[in-house]
């Protein structure tokens, strides 16, 4: 059974003299008890996505489902096994944590104690702040708070929309390490992230920019298809070897990837040593052939579709 | 880079209540140095970050920016800095054009200054076509871009710049990034905080803030090799995970 399934679903808005299309044409499914990510920037048109599964807004054209209920027939079903963490904050301020959770349980028709074990390695870390407003509460106390909300009734999927914008990387971990915990309980999650390092701890992605879906499969399989060969090239002065990099005639495309740089050729069999004698001026020259990762993928199929976020209008979510 | 120094603290405190938000902080920074700074959510980098931009004042220590003292130079610290926040900072109801000449004019500039610095900058970014377009109607790429040119249009000695790359493409987030080591490049210095660790590396000099304390200050290179870790998210890892204040 697929848990989450959608079929050609479109979403437009009207904005001046024309439409934007936020959605377009995107079909996908997620497994039970899978942890799917879909992973792009914003007005990707995820979070169009998750209001259109979660009964909150309505496609123009396509059929989606969760756990085999449509979302515009059965959305009252929907509703009640359905958790959702919308990207921006959106509980509320003015209650304390404790308050917070105990009315998301209530409207629920259930209590904190009845789904404990289900929030407890989360709300351990709440719990010294349980008397607080959740307005004074910091960025990664606040998405803490609402992965409890969101649990608090044990929904059978879970859909959180960019939990980790804006998180430090150690409470990123941390999240993800929730997640995974999450998930060994039987629930299937459909989380959506900007950061590519996220991707891999997925056991399947979707990769999608302005609107469409660039690419669907586990993010091994994903980066194995990546045909081209790249080098990782550093030298002691980075500013001018990437300079260098662009204007060498046989590069496809040269990117900084942290300490180095991600270099790849028009074709695979050029030779390495004209590219050293062309930067012959650059000392301490390394170049080393390396796997890609999600991000040169990504980075790949963008620029394939030709729809960065130069060209096209933004899709605004 | 050079060895001109346009940023000092000594010492640098801010207290609310009996709360240490920012402890005794001291570094200095290069004209011309990209330098990340750091830190967990609630490690106290906003908090440094606003007296250093004269909108907070200390509640001890000394601070120097752009040559002003941030106790009594504050306006002339304003005026001398440029600053681009993790929200999109322009007016999107207004147009391109009216954006710029808002903030030069802000900035002081005249509008013949403004005029022609306008047209340079709309050349470099090629952007000539859309310049009486709403800036709401760009794509994200050109607005964050537009943001960063109008922070640096009054040729600022020093750039902020809070988390600027949020939510943008990964090939547009490089593309910014070749803006900033152009800034660099042309003497600007630029402050930045990110929390793409990747971008860290991309810094002349980090510092990376532990519960209101700078706990480590260098370069990628020797943090990395300090800390024996083979990239800087294990070195931001390794010193944030041993954060007792609650973020």
């Amino acid at each position: 059974m697929n848990t989450i399934e959608l079929k050609n679903i479109f979403k437009t808005y009207p904005a001046k003299n024309k439409k934007l299309t936020a959605v377009d044409d995107v079909s996908f499914s997620v497994d039970e008890g899978e942890l799917f990510g879909l992973i792009g920037p914003d007005g990707a048109g995820k979070s169009s996505i998750f209001r259109i599964l979660t009964t909150l807004l309505l496609a123009d054209s396509g059929n989606a489902s969760v756990m085999e209920l449509d979302v515009v027939n059965d959305y009252k079903e929907i509703r009640k096994i359905v958790g959702y963490m919308p990207g921006r904050f959106s509980l509320y301020q003015d209650l304390t944590v404790e308050e917070n959770i105990e009315f998301f349980a209530t409207i629920f028709n259930t209590n904190i104690k009845a789904n404990y074990n289900l929030i407890a390695d989360i709300y351990i870390q709440l719990e010294p702040f349980k008397k607080r407003r959740a307005g004074k509460l910091s960025g990664g106390m606040k998405q803490k708070l609402a992965l409890c909300c969101a649990l608090i009734h044990k929904p059978k999927v879970l859909f959180l929309d960019e939990p980790t914008t804006g998180v430090d990387p150690v409470s990123r971990k941390e999240f993800w390490e929730m997640l995974k915990r999450l998930k060994e309980q039987g629930i299937s999650i459909l989380v959506s992230t900007p950061y590519m390092d996220e991707a891999k701890l997925c056991d399947r992605i979707a990769l999608i920019q302005n609107g469409k879906i660039l690419e669907i499969d586990t993010p091994q399989n994903i980066v194995d298809r990546f045909d081209k060969n790249l080098y990782a090239v550093r030298s002691d002065n980075m500013f001018t070897l990437l300079k260098d990099l662009r204007n060498f005639p046989k590069t496809d495309s040269c990117f900084a990837f942290g300490d180095k740089h991600h270099l790849v050729l028009k074709e695979n069999n050029i030779d390495l040593n004209e590219l050293r004698a062309y930067l012959q001026n650059q000392t301490n020259l390394e170049i080393n052939k390396i796997e890609p990762g999600i991000e040169d993928c990504f980075m790949g199929l963008i620029a394939k579709s030709n729809t960065t976020q130069e060209q096209l209008p933004v899709q605004s979510e | 880079m050079n060895n001109e120094i346009v940023i000092k603290t000594d010492n640098l405190t801010k207290k609310f209540g009996d709360f240490i938000a920012a402890n005794e902080l001291t570094f200095e920074v290069y004209k011309g140095e990209i330098f990340g700074f750091l830190g967990a959510n609630g490690a106290g980098k906003t908090t440094a970050m606003k007296m250093l931009i004269g909108i907070s004042k200390p509640s001890s220590g000394d601070a120097n920016i752009a040559g002003f003292d941030v106790y009594k130079g504050t306006e002339n610290i304003k005026r001398s800095i440029g600053y681009m926040s993790q929200k999109f900072s322009l007016y999107e109801d207004l147009t391109v054009r009216e954006n710029i000449t808002l903030f030069g004019g802000i900035y002081g500039l005249s509008n013949k200054v403004i005029k022609s610095k306008t047209d340079e900058l709309l050349e470099k970014l090629g952007l000539q076509n859309d310049v009486n377009k709403l800036v709401g109607s760009l794509p994200l790429g050109w607005k964050q871009k537009l943001a960063f040119s109008t922070a640096i249009f009054h040729s600022p000695k020093i750039v902020f710049l809070d988390e600027p790359t949020g939510g943008v493409d990964p090939i547009t987030r490089r593309q910014f990034w070749d803006m900033i080591y152009e800034a660099a490049h042309n003497g600007i210095t630029v402050f930045v905080t990110t929390h793409y660790m990747d971008e860290a590396e991309y810094c002349d000099r980090v510092s990376i803030m532990v519960d209101g304390v700078i706990k480590a200050l260098d370069s990628p290179a020797v943090l990395k090799k300090q800390y024996n870790a083979n990239s800087m998210d294990n070195v931001f890892l390794m010193l944030a995970r041993s954060a007792e204040r609650g973020d």
